[in-house]
């Protein structure tokens, strides 16, 4: 029996460390996704405003042409349509990107011990950056439309938390998984493409003849829904609030399990 | 109190070709039975650091020799806390500065003052104590108005300038150094090594892999030979040197 010696943390401590300590490294991983933002605008006149600018483009373009298509008031359809995409740019940008949280982040994991954690803080970071970007097309659209949510709008804030911490475990997961097969990346960005088209993004869910299962079992619906609804002054479904919260837990459950036990494998895949 | 130990350390690398890395292959051999076992189970390992120990206390230079392959960047990362071994334990007390790569987090479209900021705060600094130091840095630097310029204008030693000068200006208590000296200029070599020498006389502890044997001699006090991923003699940098000749 060797009592000198300290017992070493175990893996579900470390991993928790890793967490903590790399969220209380807001400076380093807001300096890296700035820097993210900044790479893609450099020398460019309008900075990282041509994210406000070609949004605002493309809810302009869609919104004119699909309201006709589908015979709904502008008033209403285009700023559902606006909310819809601002939001799901969010999550899109959160999964794909995610698969390469890791993968890119292969020079400064090989360098120095950083909590693993601060690259995917990073990558959320970076989005919720371009969704601050994209929110000025939010306000310009209620503005014309005379839109005001009233108080109902701040549920969007627990909403938007909720989608972030959705997002850190899944930028989190698919970071260590695409990490270990490369095959992943490609496999959920097709995956992602065909939920923009499944979820009600351009098209409003009242267009369905009746509520189906397109709805209630796609959980893009739902986490779109829990931001999207109160700004637009409704209030989300029960079932969306209660899908969204059942996904941030199973999804940090099954995270966390993954996280405790590849943590310390990432360096050595990326 | 600075200290720098490491147990029984085993690194082992998996090595995933192409094959074995994709799902493709992962979800054919389900498929098949096992018929393709060779491909698909190829999960070659390569043992990088066979059983290392090492204890290093405060004062200690530390020269690490090896051919290439022996071992030492991996010995690096794992003292750096880059790598966690496979087997074995580290146990690291002190402020830790690496320069075992370069272009750490460097951003090619951003200025040299930016980029003193981000390799500060990767090495784990807070912006404000980056701050304090910039006007050091620059100066150690001698880059003078290029530090507004975009890195990308810079060349492969003046890049080395900004990273040795980031690296070794917040007062590390241990200092981690991978084949660095091999790109910059001789007054720029004389002036590291003359910071190197001070950074020794403070009591730190410095690890510094090198093929330089003069540099070697001059900076460090001990030696490590690795081969193969093993110690093969731990002991005064002359003896080391000597028997890395020898073997050589």
């Amino acid at each position: 029996m060797q009592r000198d010696r300290i017992e070493a943390p175990s893996q579900a401590t470390l991993a928790v460390l890793d967490l903590a300590e790399g969220a209380r490294a807001h400076h380093l991983w807001h300096l890296l996704a700035w820097q993210d933002i900044r790479r893609l605008y450099r020398r460019s006149v309008l900075g990282p405003f041509w994210l406000t600018v070609s949004m605002g483009a493309l809810v302009g373009a869609l919104g004119s042409l699909y309201g006709m298509l589908f015979e709904v008031e502008s008033a209403d359809y285009v700023p559902f349509l606006a909310l819809g995409f601002i939001v799901w740019t969010l999550i899109s940008g959160v999964i794909t990107d995610g698969c390469k949280a890791f993968i890119t982040a292969e020079g400064i994991i090989k360098h120095v011990g950083l909590p693993l954690s601060i690259h995917v803080y990073r990558l959320l970071w970076r989005h919720l950056i371009i969704l601050f970007h994209n929110a000025a097309v939010f306000v310009v659209v209620a503005a014309v439309f005379a839109v005001w949510p009233g108080w109902t709008g701040l549920l969007a804030l627990p909403g938007l938390l909720l989608l972030c911490l959705n997002g850190i475990w899944a930028g989190l997961l698919l970071g260590i998984v695409s990490a270990r097969f490369r095959d992943v990346p490609p496999i959920v960005t097709s995956v992602v493409r065909i939920c923009f088209f499944v979820t009600p993004i351009i098209w409003m869910p009242e267009l369905l003849p009746a509520r189906t299962l397109v709805l209630d079992a796609n959980p893009f619906f739902h986490l779109v829904e829990v931001v999207r609804a109160p700004l637009l002054g409704q209030m989300p479904g029960p079932a969306s609030w209660i899908a969204v919260l059942v996904m941030t837990a199973a999804g940090w459950l099954v995270t966390f399990a993954f996280f405790r036990r590849y943590r310390r494998r990432i360096a050595y895949w990326v | 109190m600075v200290s720098l130990r490491i147990e029984a350390v085993t690194v082992d690398f998996p090595v995933y070709s192409a094959g074995a890395r994709s799902l493709k292959k992962r979800l054919l051999h389900r498929g098949t039975g096992g018929r393709i076992v060779h491909g698909a189970a190829n999960r070659m390992r390569v043992r990088a650091l066979e059983d290392v120990s090492l204890a290093m206390k405060r004062g200690d230079r530390i020269g690490l020799v090896g051919s290439n392959g022996a071992g030492k960047t991996t010995l690096l990362r794992v003292l750096a806390g880059a790598y966690e071994p496979t087997q074995g334990r580290i146990e690291r007390r002190g402020r830790t500065a690496s320069l075992l790569n370069v272009s750490l987090g460097i951003d090619s479209e951003a200025t040299g003052y930016e980029n003193i900021m981000t390799r500060g705060l990767l090495l784990g600094l807070r912006p404000d104590q980056v701050r304090v130091r910039v006007d050091e840095i620059a100066a150690f630097t001698e880059l003078g108005e290029y530090l507004a310029m975009p890195v990308h204008t810079y060349s492969a030693g003046m890049r080395l300038r900004l990273a040795f000068a980031v690296c070794t200006s917040f007062d590390p208590e241990i200092l981690l150094m991978d084949e660095w000296l091999g790109i910059g200029d001789r007054a720029f070599v004389e002036k590291a090594k003359h910071r190197l020498e001070q950074f020794v006389e403070r009591a730190g502890i410095l690890v510094l892999a090198s093929q330089n044997t003069s540099l070697l001699q001059r900076i460090c006090s001990r030696g490590v030979l690795l081969d193969e991923g093993r110690v093969t003699c731990f002991g005064s940098i002359d003896e080391v040197l000597r028997m890395y000749r020898e073997t050589a």
